[in-house]
């Protein structure tokens, strides 16, 4: 017997579960991976710990009534769940939306991303194993964009706030000042971030060519998002269909080059620093009065459980901070939708996660997924 | 040189050392709770409550049934009350809301056409049974209207200014311009019973 | 994008294509839809290389067509239980879409092919869709369940489906 083994040639592979209980996964998502040592062979996601049946759920309740459930979709950035549902069904229903409503949707979908972005950096810091100091300082500066999400639309994570043709309810008084000291003091945080981070030779050797994923791979496999940007592609929604008032203001999309994980992180950053740019047009430019929801949405919102809209189908799709997050809604006229499906950013960039792992060790394999940016409520809705 | 960017990254986090000690205003950010809480901001929405005017009897609420239906996870049971004939009064005889189900969205308070029900901020809520302490009957919802306009009062100030404005006094002014039609029904019920 | 443009050049680059349009989607046989979303992706004017959504949906006839409700999406050939693949195609080289394809199936035999082979994005898209709906993908490589647990019966998103008693052991 002891022959056998010091003359076989073949290799002993182990199969580990990187189970739904684990620290690192962002929730719970699990991992089959077959191990030849410490490389990895093969992988295997395995998702649906978290399936909630949101999409049945919606077919049976008004369609007003399903936008608190949007909130618990990517639970993180509740707002832009929000937006891309409201962008739905006002293109399956024709309903337009005021100006001012127009300047504070986007205000809040660009906080958003600064406050997902944040999460997203310390979250793989964390990943990489520098225990909690990067993520606390991001935390820091994240609880302000909360505080301010709470004093605007009553609560910090699951907001509820656009309603169809608008929004519930306009900025409370001193809300304006709020955004302004935020957006002033992001600048130095996300420098004094950079030098924490950006140039850390431990962070470097860790991040850089790990995790490879090329132009071709990424456009074949519909990833989108940040992680699409950094492989080199230039697909951003908010410049492609120009939806709602993108058009007016001037941003760049920054691109990676390699596509590994120092690629991804970075291309990150550099999307903070756009989306205080476009926070600053915004305060430049919002008008001051306005009105906050059209006619149409108004009534819509007057009485939910009896409001129909047309009959048909529409496809209404945002840039998430996480990728494309779009909304199918079939109507058949009644005040209940006849189908109602999330596409989920997370779920599709998980495709390729085998063919990025593949000949680096668990370790790395951690900070991929942990670079993919992945939520749990939103993969398995 | 090598190594320069992990000691620039340290350089950091001893100034946030530093400033912790110099600056605490700056440096500590964590609220030591439960010795102090932080203020919650004033459109805050926790579980909701039900308003009256003056007396528990005086309740805004007349039992349409609007907020049960719009409720999206459904956690609020209403069944009116009903005089000696069995017509349906406009006032609730039970009305529960179930803390555990709900969801904290907010939707009663917007659809209710009476403003009735609002969103509290009480947020200290813990019980030891989850099917039946959770469960709030109507007296445990009830709260005056001075309640509402302490913990909220832009709002309640827009509100209150809407209903005088359109002159609405609340179920008091009702009572008052029509006590007969209300009390001889329950007279002549009272009667039999007491002879017999 | 025009329609009726893009319906012409379906009718002349793929041979034997029969389809119609509703609304602003097109409706492909099942047959037909490797190489229509082969020529889509491959055309020098369209270069539709990204696919963005792929859905099941479920047209029960049962469920439509009662008193009081109007049709689905106004079309009147509800002549049968069909169930429906529904994919939405994108182009990133040339920031155009969206280009909707609609495959229908029957209810009995569910049986269509895979985008897989052209788009890998459909992988994950295509098991849920046969998880809660039933439609089997020909040519996916590893269709099995995704959302559901691996000795799930049933579809649950299916509008006749029936939630079993969970008393019963």
């Amino acid at each position: 017997m002891s022959e056998t083994a010091l003359h076989s040639q073949e290799p002993q592979l182990l199969e580990v579960s990187i189970g739904p209980q684990h620290p690192s996964t962002h929730g719970v998502f699990r991992m089959n991976v077959v191990l030849d040592g410490e490389t990895i062979v093969k992988l295997k996601p395995v998702m649906g710990y978290l399936h909630r049946n949101h999409e049945q759920l919606a077919e049976n309740m008004s369609y007003l009534a399903s936008m608190p459930y949007t909130d618990r979709l990517d639970y993180i950035c509740s707002m832009t769940n929000n937006f891309a549902y409201a962008t739905a069904v006002e293109k399956l229903a024709g309903i337009d939306v005021p100006e001012r409503a127009q300047y504070i949707r986007v205000l809040m979908a660009e906080l958003t991303r600064l406050v997902n972005h944040t999460l997203l950096v310390g979250f793989l810091l964390n990943d990489l194993g520098a225990f909690f100091t990067p993520i606390l300082y991001a935390f820091r500066e994240r609880e302000k964009i909360l505080d301010f999400f709470e004093a605007t639309a009553g609560s910090r994570m699951m907001c509820n706030y656009f309603r169809f043709g608008g929004l519930k309810s306009d900025l409370p008084a001193g809300g304006l000042e709020q955004v302004k000291k935020i957006v002033n003091n992001y600048s130095r945080f996300l420098d004094e971030f950079e030098r924490l981070l950006t140039n850390n030779e431990i962070l470097r050797s860790r991040c850089q060519n790990v995790g490879i994923l090329s132009k071709e791979l990424a456009v074949s496999a519909s990833i989108t998002g940040p992680m699409l940007r950094a492989s080199g592609v230039n697909y951003d929604i908010r410049k492609v269909d120009k939806y709602s008032i993108y058009d007016r203001f001037e941003f760049k999309v920054p691109l990676g080059k390699v596509g590994d994980v120092y690629d991804r992180y970075y291309v990150r950053i550099l999307e903070m620093r756009e989306s205080i740019k476009i926070l600053q047009q915004i305060l430049k430019q919002m008008p001051e009065k306005g009105e906050i929801i059209s006619a149409k949405g108004a009534a819509a919102g007057k009485s939910p459980r009896m409001w129909k809209p047309p009959a048909g189908d529409a496809y209404g799709r945002i840039e998430s901070p996480k990728g494309e997050l779009g909304f199918y809604l079939v109507s058949d006229g009644t005040p209940k939708p006849y189908r109602y499906h999330v596409r989920p950013p997370s779920f599709i960039n998980i495709t390729i996660l085998e063919d990025m792992c593949l000949g680096y060790k668990v370790a790395d394999a951690i900070i991929i997924l942990g670079s993919v940016d992945i939520v749990l409520g939103e993969v398995d809705r | 040189m090598f190594g320069f960017g992990v000691l620039k990254g340290m350089s950091v986090t001893l100034w946030n050392f530093i400033l912790s000690y110099i600056y605490p205003k700056k440096g500590i950010t964590t609220v030591q709770y439960p010795e102090k809480k932080k203020e919650v901001e004033e459109r805050f929405r926790n579980f909701p409550f039900l308003v009256y005017d003056g007396t528990p009897d005086n309740m805004r609420c007349v039992a349409c049934d609007i907020c049960a239906k719009e409720c999206p996870p459904k956690c609020i049971y209403i069944i009116p009350e009903k005089d000696a004939q069995g017509r349906i009064q406009k006032k609730p005889a039970t009305f529960d809301i179930d803390y555990a189900i709900c969801m904290n969205c907010g939707i009663c308070e917007e659809v209710c056409p009476f403003d009735a029900i609002f969103m509290d901020h009480e947020y200290e809520l813990s019980e030891y049974d989850r099917l039946s302490d959770l469960m709030y009957p109507k007296e445990k919802l009830l709260k005056p209207v001075e309640h509402f306009m302490k913990i909220r009062p832009t709002d309640c100030g827009a509100i209150e200014a809407q209903r005088a404005a359109k002159g609405i006094k609340g179920r008091a002014a009702q009572v008052q311009s029509a006590p007969a039609a209300t009390v001889k029904p329950a007279e002549t019920q009272q009667n039999p019973p007491a002879n017999a | 994008m025009n329609i009726e443009e893009i319906k012409t050049d379906l009718l002349k680059h793929v041979p034997g294509l029969e389809l119609t349009v509703e609304g602003e989607s097109f409706v492909v046989p099942k047959e037909k839809l490797l190489e229509t979303a082969r020529f889509l992706k491959e055309n020098e004017k369209y270069r539709m290389d990204y696919l963005s959504c792929v859905t099941g949906v479920d047209y029960l006839a049962a469920r439509q067509g009662q008193p009081g409700q109007a049709a689905v999406g106004g079309q009147s050939e509800l002549a049968s239980d069909y169930l429906e693949s529904v994919n939405h195609l994108y182009s990133m080289e040339k920031k155009q879409g969206p280009i909707v394809l609609k495959v229908r199936v029957p209810r009995n035999n569910p049986r269509m092919p895979s985008l897989t082979p052209l788009y890998r994005g459909a992988e994950y898209q295509e098991r849920e869709a046969y998880d809660l709906f039933g439609i089997v993908y020909e040519g996916h490589p590893d269709l099995r369940r995704i959302l559901m647990w691996d000795e799930f019966e049933g579809h649950p998103m299916r509008k006749d489906y029936v939630e079993e008693d969970q008393d019963v052991r």
